[in-house]
């Protein structure tokens, strides 16, 4: 096999989707907390078809949100306990690619399949037909920014013993565009508005993410390191 | 420049005042160090006088306080390019994937550093290390000292040309301990340049030996 720019990335993405396919269960936990998160507001709000379609929506963002939060911990903390990531901060590849991949696989582990799992929970939440195609692709779109946002936090905070909940303050905040834009566009497809607007922010927010916050973090994991 | 140049390279890895202070607390200072292909150096002194943040300030995980490190007559901290794909670091943590196997987590390794991906070439490598009859299995199962001959297999069947060993030889049996004194005079005779520390006795031959704490006295009152 030639070396490409992109070996790297391609080595990585390859072998955190095979850490995640062997470690099974534990790396699709966060879809498995999405669904049963949404499932709990119905019997909380109560079974009024009405009040759950006005709010479904948001609903499933706001646990998407927290869905990818849960699996932040999972994209470093690992590596970084094996002294994998000390390897990989003075490896001859670019630290942003290696970066770019571990978040690209973390998106296909998490955001993937929750965006597969969002009609399901649409139906359970009596979210308006209209707006199924729209949440989907929300999801699937959004949930890309979401794991490379992400990334920077999860390198902030390598080391902490609070991780956890130093995550949720650190990340939520830089989530709140993307949920805004993504709920938004639901919003508007249910309504029966254009949705491209709300969506076309959103592509835009994804786009400066995947291009950006690799660096961000490689800078913040390169301090880690010290 | 070019004069600089000129003297450089003569030594391929040339280290200039080198000090280094982690936590408040001077390591060492005014350290000094010049290897050419073939070269070793055996770095000693006692716990905690600094052995492993001397070879995390080569590898350019820390940043020296002071002193320049250069690599064939290039800075290495500034051009990384040439230097890292030389560069072999094995530190304390051994950097290996638990769920997958010894032979995956080579292969992982030898995309990353570029080297050659054959598989007889990865098998011979860990073969050195006897641990070829184990590829197949998770790297979670193995033993201590196993998992630190994995981490030098990184090293050897990957084709650096600067190796960085801290401790190499903890962990391991005597008969491994002389499967890494062979791999590491294969290396040298083939260009190759090792630094490593240690306190147990590695019997390396014709190195240069240096102890950190030679270089402490320099600003401690």
């Amino acid at each position: 096999m030639g070396r490409t720019e992109l070996s790297g990335f391609i080595a990585t993405l390859n072998r955190d989707l095979s850490i995640a396919r062997r470690e099974g269960g534990e790396a699709f936990l966060a879809v498995l907390f999405f669904v049963l998160g949404a499932l709990l507001f119905p019997l909380g709000v109560g079974p009024e078809a009405q009040l759950l379609a006005a709010v479904s929506a948001g609903l499933i963002w706001v646990m998407a949100l927290l869905s990818t939060l849960l699996a932040l911990d999972r994209l470093f903390q690992a590596d970084w306990r094996e002294g994998t990531l000390e390897l990989l901060v003075i490896s001859p590849e670019p630290l942003p690619l290696i970066i770019a991949a571990k978040c690209t696989a973390h998106w296909i582990v998490t955001g993937l399949p929750m965006a597969v799992a969002a009609p399901v929970m649409a139906l359970l939440l009596n979210l308006p037909p209209e707006g199924w195609f729209t949440l989907v692709g929300a999801l699937l779109i959004g949930g890309l920014a979401l794991s490379f946002i992400g990334s920077i936090c999860a390198a902030l905070l390598i080391g902490s013993r609070r991780g956890g909940v130093l995550m949720t303050i650190l990340a939520l905040p830089l989530y709140i565009p993307t949920l805004i834009f993504g709920a938004g566009a639901v919003q508007a497809a249910v309504g029966g508005y254009e949705s491209t607007g709300h969506l076309a922010l959103m592509g835009a927010i994804t786009l400066s993410s995947i291009s950006l916050c690799p660096w961000v973090t490689s800078a913040a994991l390169k301090q880690a390191m010290e | 420049m070019s004069d600089e140049a000129f003297l450089m390279t003569k030594h391929v890895l040339e280290l200039s005042n080198l000090a280094c202070r982690r936590g408040g607390r001077l390591l060492f200072s005014g350290l000094d160090l010049s290897l050419t292909e073939g070269d070793a150096a055996l770095v000693t002194g006692p716990n905690g006088s600094g052995k492993s943040s001397f070879l995390r300030v080569i590898a350019g995980l820390i940043q020296p306080l002071q002193g320049q490190i250069h690599w064939e007559g290039q800075n290495a901290q500034k051009f990384t390019d040439n230097f890292r794909s030389a560069l072999r670091y094995v530190g304390h943590s051994d950097g290996l994937q638990p769920v997958l196997s010894v032979l995956e987590n080579l292969k992982y390794w030898s995309q990353i550093y570029g080297s050659s991906q054959d598989l007889k070439k990865l098998n011979r490598g860990l073969e050195s290390v006897g641990l070829f009859d184990l590829s197949e299995l998770p790297a979670r199962v193995l033993s201590a000292g196993q998992r630190r001959r994995l981490a030098l297999a990184k090293a050897i069947a990957t084709d650096g040309r600067l190796w960085l060993l801290d401790e190499p030889t903890v962990a391991l049996d005597r008969q491994s301990i002389k499967r890494i004194e062979t791999a590491i005079s294969e290396f040298r005779s083939s260009g190759g340049i090792v630094i490593a520390s240690t306190n147990a006795p590695l019997n390396l031959s014709d190195c240069k030996a240096l102890d950190i704490s030679d270089y402490q006295w320099a600003e401690q009152n």
